[in-house]
């Protein structure tokens, strides 16, 4: 069987890899098209875009502006910056 | 749900909110469907569904409303579940959470017994994340090669390539486990 081939198919397995999708089909089984989620995820959706419009903690710019002068005068530590990013 | 109106499509491209709320609404479910069959837990497939639409949102200017939502959005969900299978390798061996049983599916094959079903889901777990999830939207899930290597973003032929070399892979696993047909 020559994997590569668009004709290829799953009517093309050897017996044996039927037998182990057989197998895969039983030890794993299919989720179909059914599933849904439990509770409507569009609260958990809008929390998430709420969440984006929070401003940056000045802390943050502090430790970034530490950083980048750090890497500025000492470039030697530029690696050990990365190494802990 | 490739015919949203395409004034939605449009209004969702220049960023509006309530279009994609419509979008949201139209294809959560779906999406949710999708990463399921790829990550297999409901709790994490809730997660991810919103971690791709929070990606859709993202992207909203790149879209391209004539290719329509559901390929493009199925995409992201793909690689957002892909994602969350690599960071989460130990995790995500196929323990299934509020799914049926494997026994409590229909065994066509008597000689099949628990233990090989265990050992088999076990040995699938094991294969590369990019070999499990085309293997398993191809042979588990029976989806079509053509559905399979979009969502991957790859040709067809390389999508029958992964599930061929999953098969090998987990054909010799169960070998080595002594489980032969």
């Amino acid at each position: 069987m020559n994997p590569y081939d668009e004709k290829h198919d799953q009517s093309q397995l050897t017996h044996e890899e039927k037998w182990i999708r057989e197998l895969l089909r039983q030890a794993i089984p299919p989720i179909g098209n059914d599933a849904e989620p439990a509770h409507d995820l569009w609260p958990d959706m809008l929390k998430r875009l709420d969440g984006k419009a929070a401003p940056v903690p000045w802390f943050d710019w502090a430790l970034l502006a530490g950083m980048i002068g750090v890497a500025a005068f000492v470039p030697a530590s530029i690696p050990v910056i990365l190494y802990y990013l | 749900m490739e015919n949203e109106s395409s004034d939605i499509l449009n209004a969702f491209r220049r960023g509006s909110v309530d279009a994609f709320e419509t979008l949201f609404r139209q294809h959560q479910r779906a999406v949710y469907g999708w990463i399921l069959r790829i990550v297999r837990k409901p709790a994490v497939a809730e997660d991810l569904t919103v971690e791709t639409f929070w990606r859709i949102h993202k992207a909203h200017a790149r879209f391209e409303p004539a290719r329509g939502f559901e390929g493009w959005a199925r995409r992201i969900a793909t690689h957002a579940a892909l994602d969350w299978l690599r960071a989460n390798r130990t995790e995500a061996a196929l323990t299934i959470e509020g799914l049926p049983e494997p026994a409590a599916v229909q065994a066509t094959d008597p000689a099949i017994t628990s233990e090989i079903r265990s050992r088999t889901a076990q040995a699938f777990a094991r294969l590369p994340v990019k070999l499990r999830i085309a293997a398993t939207l191809a042979l588990v899930e029976e989806l079509p090669y053509k559905d399979v290597a979009a969502a991957l973003g790859i040709s067809v032929a390389a999508a029958k390539l992964r599930v061929f070399r999953a098969l090998r892979m987990l054909r010799k696993d169960l070998e080595q486990q002594g489980i032969r047909p």
